[in-house]
């Protein structure tokens, strides 16, 4: 199968101080299109950065990353934000909404950067709600939302200007099982009837069953792939 | 224009502290709307005035008469082309004092030597054929509702008649229009000389200063000399200065109008800046997830930049705008009381001069912020 991201010999290292710090030690990982990939591990294991990584949030130390054959580790930060609003959906675990917008406004956010009027912004933005399930709660501000609402609404936002790869940090770290459940089922419908790559970054062994594939970090290098 | 929204809700995300930062900027323009338009009517005389004429007063005091004699002595100076007299009347008009200037004059020389007050040949005509005729500027007029043929009386506070009578009434036979000063000029009734010099119980045959226009206003300070220098040792000294040095002079009676608005206002707007600053960066605080979200979706460091400082500009100009529209009310309110000071509204040179003032502070303000929310990484944001 076709890689939609190809990863060779990463590396990231921080600088705390006078040390340096590396939190990825070479890793080498495939991510074919239409996947559900689980990334797990303990805590410091380099998840999190591996994920900034791959959705352009970050640039590498060394190493290589290729998304659909462009090499984002080569971007510049102007081109790199460019490259992110048209391929990447993010999913927090915090949902990351801003609390003043409406449910709507949140979803329409990543389509101010596009070309769209303001009638087509507004059509696209309610098809996504729609496709959440969350047609009716479009004039509701995240404050008048439950845990569930509001991961829904930020799935809506993320998929909103039809990201190829979602990258999903703990989406249902903050969620109750039946919430969580309904999220992950929503993720895996995303992914097997729109055609959408994921990559979840979980804690929750229940949410991995959801993926295709698990893939397991530590202490920053990959135990294994079974791609 | 699609930002917009965006802006707006950050703006308001906290109701309560924007509303009082607003109300902030909002009470300080309105000071700046209302203390401008004290220094433009304290001041405004000094545009008005012609540099080619003087006003010669009596050098000791403004309110000292002069002796009408003194008007053939000032023609015959060289340099001098045209002389002209008026004097203070005062007066009340339906038992308030009145709010308009009251100037009794010599119809043709006094036109001849302001010809910016055009008068139709109709009303000139009349004017010189009524003894007690008097003529008012047309915002006069229209907000006394007066119209030719009223008989207009005022109550003196100066001027007793001779038979003791307080009661001066005046035939009204037309109006003028001032090409000059079109803010404050069309505000004075102007009747007769002769009517006032005879029936005044004293001061007949004086006058309150004259009106002295010069071939060359190059000339305007010899000619001013001059003409001083022949009344030197009377009874009467005088002092002569331009038009313009008279006004200025004029409104520094009551101080130093300018030095004083200017302290005040400067004053105002630091404590609006330190405010305002103080607001902006707290908020940008709060927002800095946020922030890192809006990078995370893909606005660019300088979308980031312009989205903050957008804002900041939004909060005041917002407020500045309703500061001097409130001026505007509130001279309007106050039209009575205050257009005898001649102060009848916010001009546009303030408003313009307003609103330079709130891009200056929302620039200012928002500057730091700004330049803080596009430097961030979105990393160490999302995890604030």
């Amino acid at each position: 199968m076709e890689a939609l991201v190809a990863i060779r010999n990463l590396v990231k290292t921080y600088q705390r101080g006078p040390e340096t710090i590396e939190v990825l030690h070479g890793i080498n990982l495939d991510i074919p299109k239409d996947d559900f990939v689980c990334l797990m591990g303990p805590s410091g294991s380099g998840k999190t950065t591996l994920l900034n990584l791959i959705g352009g949030l970050d640039s590498p130390t060394a190493g290589q990353i290729q998304f659909d054959g462009s090499r984002i580790d080569q971007m510049g930060s102007s081109r790199l934000t460019d490259w992110r609003a048209h391929h990447i959906g993010f999913v927090f675990q915090s949902y990351n909404l801003l609390p003043m917008l409406t449910a709507l406004n949140n979803v329409e956010l990543p389509l101010l950067l596009t070309k769209l009027s303001s009638v087509q912004r507004r059509r696209n933005a309610e098809i996504a709600l729609q496709l959440v399930g969350l047609q009716d709660r479009a004039k509701h501000k995240p404050s008048e939302l439950s845990g569930g609402q509001l991961q829904r609404v930020a799935i809506a936002r993320a998929i909103v200007s039809d990201p190829q790869l979602l990258v999903c940090d703990e989406p249902t770290g903050d969620l109750d099982r039946k919430s969580a459940d309904e999220i992950l089922s929503l993720l895996t419908q995303l992914n097997r009837e729109h055609g959408k790559s994921i990559i979840m970054v979980t804690h929750d062994p229940k949410a991995a069953e959801y993926a295709k594939r698990i893939v397991r970090l530590d202490k920053g290098t990959l135990v294994a792939d079974p791609a | 224009m699609k930002y917009f929204s965006l802006i707006w809700a950050s703006l308001f995300r906290k109701k309560t502290r924007t509303i009082l930062t607003l109300l902030s900027i909002v009470v300080a323009f309105m000071l700046f709307g209302l203390l401008q338009a004290v220094n433009q009517a304290f001041n405004g005389g000094a545009d008005a005035a012609d540099a080619d004429r003087m006003i010669t007063n009596s050098k000791y005091s403004i309110i000292d008469m002069l002796p009408i004699s003194y008007q053939r002595q000032i023609e015959s100076v060289p340099g001098v082309k045209a002389v002209a007299f008026a004097s203070w009347f005062g007066g009340s008009y339906q038992d308030k004092p009145a709010r308009f200037a009251v100037f009794p004059v010599v119809p043709d020389e006094y036109l001849t030597i302001a010809p910016e007050l055009q008068v139709s040949q109709e009303t000139r005509a009349a004017w010189n054929a009524t003894r007690t005729g008097a003529v008012v500027g047309e915002a006069l007029a229209q907000e006394m509702h007066w119209k030719v043929g009223d008989k207009v009386p005022l109550q003196a506070d100066i001027w007793p008649q001779k038979g003791g009578s307080l009661t001066w009434t005046f035939d009204i036979v037309g109006t003028y229009h001032n090409t000059k000063d079109k803010a404050n000029g069309d505000s004075a009734l102007l009747f007769r000389y002769d009517y006032f010099d005879e029936a005044r119980q004293f001061g007949k045959g004086t006058i309150g200063w004259f009106l002295v226009k010069v071939d060359d206003r190059l000339n305007a300070e010899r000619v001013g000399k001059a003409i001083d220098s022949q009344f030197g040792n009377s009874a009467h000294a005088t002092k002569t200065q331009t038009e313009q040095a008279f006004a200025q002079g004029f409104a520094k009676q009551f101080g130093d109008i300018a030095l004083i608005v200017s302290a005040i206002l400067g004053a105002v707007f630091f404590t609006i800046l330190v405010l305002t600053g103080n607001t902006m960066s707290q908020s940008l605080r709060e927002r800095i997830p946020e922030l890192g979200i809006l990078k995370t979706l893909g606005f660019s460091n300088r979308a980031v930049w312009w989205l903050v400082m957008l804002e900041s500009l939004l909060l005041a100009m917002l407020g500045a705008t309703l500061g001097l529209l409130l001026a505007t009310s509130a001279i309007g309110a106050m039209k009575e009381t205050l257009s005898g000071f001649g102060i009848t509204r916010v001009g546009w040179q303030v408003a313009a001069e307003g609103l330079f003032f709130a891009f200056l502070l929302g620039v200012l303000v928002g500057l730091a912020p700004a330049l803080k929310a596009m430097r961030l990484k979105i990393v160490d944001a999302l995890n604030a």
